[in-house]
Parts: C-alpha cells; sequence; structure tokens
C-alpha cells in the first residue's frame, strides 16, 4: 500500500533473505562460515563501503523456528554441512531407532471407503491377523524408508542452526520482521519492502505508523515457503516456467506430547500410517527422547470433501485404537499447522533472476515420493551459499546469467534433482482415487520415475467435490440443506454436524490430549498476533464469496480464525491465525480468467509461539 | 537537560504464553524443558529499557545501557527481538537466568559489572529495571544493586518519570490502592523499578537493529562468565502458580447465560 505524503525509510544492504527455515539456514550456515573465515580474504560490502559484507535476514514468526514442523529426515544435506552433528545436542532429535508402516482400518464405520477399500478390509480382516484394527506393512518401500535417518524438532533444530549462523556475528536474522513484497523493477528484484507496522486491519495508517522499510539489496534470497507472500508474488509477476504450476497441496497438523511414564515407545521410533480417519488422510508418529512425540495428520487438496476439518480429523486419528493405546495418557506440549506444497518439481518457479534467487520447499524442491522436504530444502540453501560465495570471490554480479551458472546449474547436477525428476509425476494417480494413487506412487518407487499414472492434476480449486456428492449414501441433500440452514443460523462451521451425522463418534475431550480447537491454540501453539498489522487474510470480492456455497476456508481453519459471517462473507481473526496457508489453496473460486483465487493470503505478523514443533 | 548515564538491569525469562513446570536437577530447581523454551526479555525490564530510551532522546548526549545476565546463547536469541526495538549498548555476563536463582548473588554480580563500566560517572547515574520480574515476582534484586552501589533514593512501581527545573527528578510510583504517588528527588544517582510506563512498545526498525548488533555480538562474545547458582542455596520446594483451566463443551447455552457465569466466576475470590 502506498500513502501520499509518508516518505517510507529505506536501507542499503549486500543480501536480504525472507524468511528462516530450513533452506535459508543451509545458505547462512554455508555463507556465515566463508564470511567467518580469517584464512579467507575478507568480502567486502558494496551496499556499505568498507564494512564486511551486510547480510540480514527477515523472518515474519516472533522467534525463529516458531510455526514449522517435526520430521524424520535422512538428513543428508544437514549432516554434510555439519560432519560431527550429534543429535544429542539439538533437544527433540535422536536417530531413528525403527521404522514402520501401518494400515489404519476403519474402526468407527464412518469413514468413507470405496468398495475396492472396503473390500481390501474385508480380506485383510478375514486372512490376516489384525490387531487394534491396524496392518503392519511387510516391509516399508526403498523409496519411503528413512531408516537411517534422524528424528528432529525443525523448530529446535533452527534454533540450534539460528545460534550457530548468529554467533559468528557476520549476519543478522531478525524474527518478528514480516516482509510485505519484493521491490520489482520490470523482471529484476531490487530487495524488499517490510511490513507497514501501525496500521488499522485493512492497513490504514493508526497510531505510531511506522511505514515499511525498504531494504535495498543487490541479492534477494527468496525462501518463504509455499505460501509466502513474496515467491507468490514472484509467481504471479514472472510468470511459472513452462508445464509448472501449484497443483497440489496438504496441510499437516500435529501435537507434540508428553508421553505417559510408561511409554513402551522409545526415543527414535517412526510410524507412518495411511488409510484412517479418511483413507486420503496419511499419518505420522515420531518419537523424540526424553518420552516426547510428535503425531500428526496430512490432509491433502485432492481429499474432495468441501468440509476437510484437519482438527477434527487429527482428533479422530489420534483415537485410533492402533494410536490411542501408545497415547492414552500422554499430555499435550504443543501444537500446529503449516501447509506442504505436494507439487514437487512440477511446482517449481523461476529458481532466479535479475537480483534475487529462491530456494527451499517455495522452490519446488520437496521430494513428494520420499516425502522427504526439510533435507532438500537445506540442500538448495547451501547450493546457492556456494554459489554466491564464488560469485562474491569472483567480483560478478547478481545477474540471470551468474545466478543461473552459480546456483542453479549446481542444483541441476545434484541429488535434489535426480530424485526429484524421480519423484515428478509420482503422486498424479490420487486424483483418481486412493487405491489408484498409491500403485502410482508405487509405480513411479519402483521405476525410478520412468513409470506414473494420472495426468497433470487440475487447479486446486477444481479438486474441491459437493457436501452432497462426499455425504451420498449416508447424508441426504434433503438433510444436508437442513443441517446446512441450522449451522448458517447459529454461525458454525458445517463439518461437525456432517461428522457426527455421518457416524463419526463425538470427541470425549480429556483436557490432556483431546482439548477443544481453541484450547490447542492456547494450550499448544500459544498462539498470539501483535497489534498494528493489517489483515493477512482477505476476501477480495464479497459477492463472489457468497456465491461460493462450500466456503472450504471455514472448514478447514486449521484455528477457527475463519468463521462464517453474517452477510455470506466470512470474517477473519488475526489473532488466532497460524499461518498455515490451508486456506489459501482450499479456497473453490478463481478469479474470471486467472490462478488466484478470491481469498488473498497476504505477509502477515505473528501466530505460533512454540518452537517444539 | 543534562545528559543521563542509563544502566538498565534486564534479563531474559521465558516466553509468557509457554506452560511452566519445575523440576529437580543434581543443580538445583530448574524448568522442565527450559533449552526449548521460547525466551523473551523480561517484559518488566523491557518497560524499563523503552523508557531509557525515551529519555535518553529527550536528554542529548544520554547513553543508555542494558546489563544482562543470562545464559549466553538465550540472550544472543532474543536480542534479535529486542536490537530493532530502541538503541542500546548491551553489556552482557554470562550465567543463569531462571527464576531459581539466588537474587543476592544477582545483585552482587550486578553490582560489581555496573562498578565496572567504562568511564561510569555516578553523579548521572540512572539505575533502571523492573520493579518486579517474569520468572519470579520477588522484586528484591534492583533494590540490593542499589544498596551494593550506596545509592538512597530508590522508587518502585514506576510509571512516568520527570526532568523537572533544577536537575530533579519527579516520579510517579504505584502505591496502594491503585493509586500513584509522586515522588521528588534532586537527581541522580538513582534506582527506578519501572512498573509498565506509559509507552507503547516501540515497532521494528531495522536499521536500528543493525546498528545495535555491531556492538551487541562483540559484547555477547566477551561475556565474562557470572558464578551465580554457586552460594549454596539451598530451595526445600518450588512450585509455579497453579494454572486453573477448565473446558466444557456448551452447545445451547444463551448470551445471557454466558454473561451470568462469567460474572459469578468474576465475583469469586
Amino acid at each position: 500500500m502506498t500513502f501520499e505524503g509518508v516518505t517510507r525509510p529505506s536501507m542499503d544492504v549486500d543480501i536480504a533473505c525472507v524468511g528462516f527455515g530450513p533452506a535459508t539456514a543451509g545458505f547462512l550456515v554455508t555463507l556465515s562460515r566463508r564470511l567467518a573465515d580469517p584464512s579467507r580474504p575478507p568480502l567486502e560490502s558494496r551496499a556499505a563501503p568498507g564494512m564486511p559484507l551486510q547480510v540480514v535476514c527477515y523472518e515474519r514468526a516472533d522467534d525463529v523456528g516458531f510455526g514449522v514442523s517435526g520430521v524424520v529426515t535422512r538428513a543428508r544435506a544437514i549432516r554434510a554441512a555439519f560432519p560431527d552433528l550429534d543429535p544429542a545436542k539439538i533437544p527433540m532429535a535422536t536417530l531413528v531407532s525403527e521404522e514402520r508402516m501401518l494400515y489404519l482400518l476403519d474402526p468407527t464405520g464412518a469413514s468413507r471407503r470405496s468398495v475396492t477399500l472396503r473390500a481390501a478390509d474385508r480380506t485383510l480382516r478375514a486372512f490376516h491377523r489384525v490387531e487394534d484394527h491396524a496392518f503392519e506393512l511387510p516391509f516399508t518401500p526403498a523409496f519411503l524408508r528413512k531408516h537411517d535417518g534422524i528424528v528432529f524438532s525443525i523448530g529446535q533444530l533452527l534454533q540450534w542452526v539460528a545460534a550457530e549462523v548468529m554467533a559468528t556475528g557476520v549476519v543478522q536474522i531478525w524474527p518478528g520482521t514480516p516482509v510485505g513484497e519484493a521491490l520489482l523493477e520490470g523482471r529484476a528484484v531490487r530487495g524488499v519492502r517490510l511490513l507497514d507496522q501501525g496500521v488499522d486491519r485493512q492497513g490504514r495508517p493508526g497510531a505510531g505508523f511506522a511505514p515499511g522499510m525498504d531494504v535495498k539489496a543487490a541479492l534477494t534470497v527468496v525462501a518463504d515457503g509455499p505460501v509466502g507472500a513474496v515467491g507468490r508474488q514472484l509467481d504471479e509477476a514472472l510468470g511459472m516456467p513452462a508445464g509448472h504450476g501449484r497443483r497440489e497441496w496438504a496441510v499437516g497438523m500435529k501435537v507434540v506430547l508428553d508421553l505417559p511414564a510408561d511409554t513402551p515407545l522409545a526415543a527414535g521410533t517412526v510410524l507412518h500410517t495411511f488409510g484412517f480417519p479418511e483413507p486420503e488422510i496419511f499419518g505420522f508418529l515420531y518419537v523424540h527422547p526424553g518420552r516426547v512425540a510428535s503425531a500428526g495428520i496430512f490432509v491433502p487438496s485432492w481429499f474432495d470433501s468441501p468440509t476437510r476439518t484437519s482438527y477434527r480429523y487429527l482428533q479422530h486419528f489420534l483415537q485410533h485404537p492402533a494410536l490411542w493405546r501408545l497415547l492414552k495418557g500422554a499430555r499435550l506440549r504443543s501444537w500446529g499447522a503449516k501447509s506442504i506444497l505436494e507439487s514437487g518439481r512440477r511446482g517449481e518457479p523461476l529458481l532466479c533472476g535479475e537480483g534475487f534467487a529462491r530456494i527451499g520447499e517455495g522452490s519446488g524442491s520437496t521430494n513428494v515420493l520420499n516425502s522427504s522436504g526439510v533435507d532438500e530444502a537445506f540442500a538448495t540453501g547451501v547450493q546457492l551459499g556456494e554459489g554466491v560465495i564464488g560469485l562474491l570471490e569472483g567480483g560478478h554480479p547478481f545477474t540471470l546469467e551468474h545466478l543461473e551458472r552459480a546456483y542453479v546449474a549446481r542444483r541441476r547436477e545434484s541429488w535434489v534433482e535426480r530424485e526429484g525428476q524421480v519423484a515428478e509425476k509420482a503422486r498424479h494417480g490420487f486424483q483418481r482415487g486412493v487405491v489408484t494413487g498409491l500403485v502410482g506412487m508405487a509405480l513411479s518407487g519402483f521405476s525410478g520415475g520412468r513409470m506414473s499414472l494420472g495426468n497433470e492434476p487440475p487447479h486446486p480449486a477444481e479438486q474441491i467435490g459437493s457436501v452432497e456428492g462426499f455425504y451420498a449414501g449416508k447424508i441426504s441433500a434433503l438433510e444436508i440443506a437442513r443441517i446446512r440452514a441450522d449451522c448458517e443460523r447459529r454461525g458454525v462451521p458445517l463439518h461437525d454436524a456432517l461428522m457426527d451425522r455421518a457416524g463419526w463418534p463425538s470427541i470425549p475431550l480429556d483436557g490432556q490430549v483431546l482439548v477443544s480447537q481453541q484450547d490447542a491454540l492456547l494450550l499448544g501453539g500459544k498462539v498470539q498476533a501483535p497489534a498494528g498489522y493489517a489483515d493477512h487474510v482477505v476476501f477480495l470480492d464479497p459477492e463472489l464469496c457468497r456465491g461460493c456455497g462450500k466456503r472450504v476456508c471455514v472448514e478447514i481453519c486449521s484455528a477457527e480464525a475463519i468463521r462464517p459471517g453474517d452477510a455470506g462473507t466470512p470474517t477473519f481473526d488475526r489473532e488466532k491465525c497460524v499461518h498455515c496457508g490451508a486456506c489459501l489453496w482450499s479456497c473453490p473460486t478463481r478469479l474470471p480468467g486467472q490462478e488466484r483465487v478470491n481469498l488473498q493470503f497476504r505477509a502477515g505478523a505473528g501466530g505460533l509461539h512454540s518452537a517444539e514443533n | 537537560m543534562a545528559a543521563f548515564q542509563i544502566v538498565v538491569l534486564g534479563s531474559v525469562v521465558p516466553d509468557p504464553l509457554q506452560t511452566l513446570e519445575p523440576v529437580a536437577t543434581p543443580q538445583g530447581p530448574a524448568l522442565k524443558n527450559e533449552a526449548m523454551l521460547p525466551h523473551v526479555l523480561d517484559p518488566w525490564a523491557g518497560h524499563a529499557l523503552f523508557e531509557a530510551a525515551h529519555l535518553a532522546t529527550r536528554a542529548p548526549g544520554s547513553k543508555v545501557t542494558l546489563l544482562a545476565l543470562g545464559p549466553r546463547q538465550k540472550l544472543q536469541q532474543v536480542m534479535m527481538a529486542v536490537a530493532q526495538k530502541v538503541p542500546f549498548e548491551l553489556v552482557a555476563l554470562d550465567g543463569p537466568a531462571g527464576g531459581f536463582t539466588d537474587a543476592h548473588e544477582v545483585a552482587a554480580r550486578l553490582a560489581q559489572a555496573v562498578e565496572k563500566l567504562p568511564g561510569l560517572d555516578r553523579g548521572r547515574l540512572l539505575l533502571f529495571g523492573g520493579w518486579e520480574s517474569a520468572s519470579r515476582g520477588a522484586g528484591v534484586t534492583l533494590q540490593m544493586v542499589g544498596e551494593r552501589l550506596g545509592i538512597p533514593d530508590q522508587f518502585f512501581g514506576v510509571d512516568q518519570l520527570s526532568v523537572v527545573e533544577g536537575g530533579g527528578l519527579e516520579i510517579l510510583e504505584r502505591v496502594e490502592g491503585g493509586k500513584h504517588q509522586v515522588s521528588v528527588c534532586a537527581g541522580p544517582p538513582a534506582v527506578l523499578g519501572w512498573a509498565t510506563g506509559n509507552l507503547p512498545e516501540p515497532k521494528n526498525n531495522p536499521q536500528l537493529g543493525m546498528a545495535n548488533m555491531r556492538g551487541v555480538m562483540p559484547a555477547l562474545q566477551k561475556a565474562a562468565a557470572a558464578p551465580v547458582g554457586q552460594g549454596g542455596v539451598k530451595f526445600e520446594s518450588v512450585a509455579v502458580p497453579r494454572a486453573t483451566r477448565e473446558t466444557r463443551i456448551e452447545k445451547d447455552l444463551s448470551a445471557d447465560q454466558i454473561a451470568r457465569e462469567i460474572l459469578e466466576w468474576i465475583s469469586q475470590d
């Protein structure tokens, strides 16, 4: 937003990074080691002649490591960067000790399962020993295996890396400082503009107005994740490479739990699950040291239910007998949610241009076959770091050509690219159903990417079915209309009423693991938003919202921040938002002739206040 | 207005949003998973720091020093959030900062560090801090530092400081009954334990942050070890205030009923 008569402050640096996640961690570790190396010639700043190179990183969240997710990773790039890495020095990190894959059958009878799946379930129950409604696969496919990996809390890993990087004194990381947009000049990026402070919900100047500073930089490193405002701004302004698009997404929602004192789970245990609560929803359980576990689910964009509530499904997942026997008596420590770009290499944007480079998940580095993203993101950061060092030492400017040679070529020759190509079409089959999708993944995995099922997925807005279609055979259209009217009158989302009616058992809140969604925000996520920032979720055209009829944004909102509004347009409560971004790819209303949807997910401040995720 | 030398005593505390649980360790009581808890600058000390910076802008030539005793790594992390707020110079002491460290020992270390500040002018010294701490509400450390430095003029629960003609200080102090008392002293040196003050939290200023960090990182690198927690203090038992949280699901409660329940609840002792 521009304001007449307002002088916007500016400053010059050499390198400005947007977002501090695993990719920026890799970049700054690499760069800071070079800058702090007394045996090599110092690299002088061009922005501040006579000074060392000026490198800054702006992170939206209130501290580094807030709002990211736990993970099991093979950690190849992370180990390469830290050859003496000792997981014991990083809180919540441990080596994988055991890895199993469970197919979860439906103990409730409420899960929507296809005829094929129901037949498969019956066969399993008839011919195999099925304990706790779960069938353990005899082996974990090689392409999914993380047996030589590490279980991390990414929040703790990032805090550890940030401390290492900052201690060198050569780079600066600034949390609580959201970047609003890139400073674009034609197709060149000249730096970033920080968000305005001291504004009202609509972004209008209020008490203590402080216009966001223009931070001009020779190189802008865009690493703000898949729903980051700067990355998406560049996608819109510069376009995506031919044949590339961001079609597949998922929201990962998890809890971190203190396990009961008598837990049989050993640190390093990794469980992958599929099949329940809906066949489309995958789950996980990772055990950290000290009787702490992360457990959660992924709700994908190809799950065609418009009432795709992550939170309620998470509660049913935790109560599945195969998990509940391990989790009963546990206590909630933390909770959070995050969007994952599941298009992998097909979602890769322009990796660099005049004055900018893109790394991390938002650069399409996630491997959707291996279900691995953190290590790949870190690797792309290291690759850019090595390339940038070469350019700086050679005195070369950050042009498209130089960055292509120094960074993109390095990335193309790496394992990230090779494995990304294998995974490129691995998820396509899921558009035709879960069983087809699993077969497609197996085909891709076992054939090294030479075979796949399905075609390029449609826009996520077109992947969402109707409520009536999803509940066909369980709830009549007439009854859905009645439930819809009742929820409308009460101003609540549809999902609870529909799931109750479809036979899902009610959640026996125990105040320990099973808590209300608002308690998850307060007890687990410790969510808050600083005053003086504009709303970052905006509904562009209220008329389009009124005609939507599905309001998937309300149903999937991880934090109940988006609620039904009086006039048909949802309302947004910034103080509850965890910035997961699920509303963005779940909005079913595309703007005419555009990739964009009616729900705008802009840069914003605040969110989770937990670094255990 | 003559320049002041303002020394703000403040350290890190766990982010107030976190759930805290004391545990026993061989070194004495500690907070469960303390290393993992996000930390912030003690909010009370934060008010003091912002007031100090505000006063410094009104008294040209003044200098603000933040003297912090805390774990170096946590201090470094917290400085990333604080350094964009106001200009200051950091002097760091590397040691434990939890609510279970003995205030007497902490005060001794802090007083020594104040005395060692280069160019210390006691005649212009204002010792600022929070009137209590978010990690322990005893509110005694600042007083003991003042006593060790021989500063008799001490004011606590301060919400406002004005410099009057002749260089005297007029101070608005909180007193019982939700009222303020106006106190006056001849001028520095003085100890001021701040309550919330009247200033909003300053907006982030990236330029300021970069300037501050040029001093912050070297200060952290040369932070001397502060031997606290070795004085033989033994805690018989420790506890944090019990967080009471009751959740129940009510589907058809009217607004009037909810209001009545809230009224009943807040009327309880």
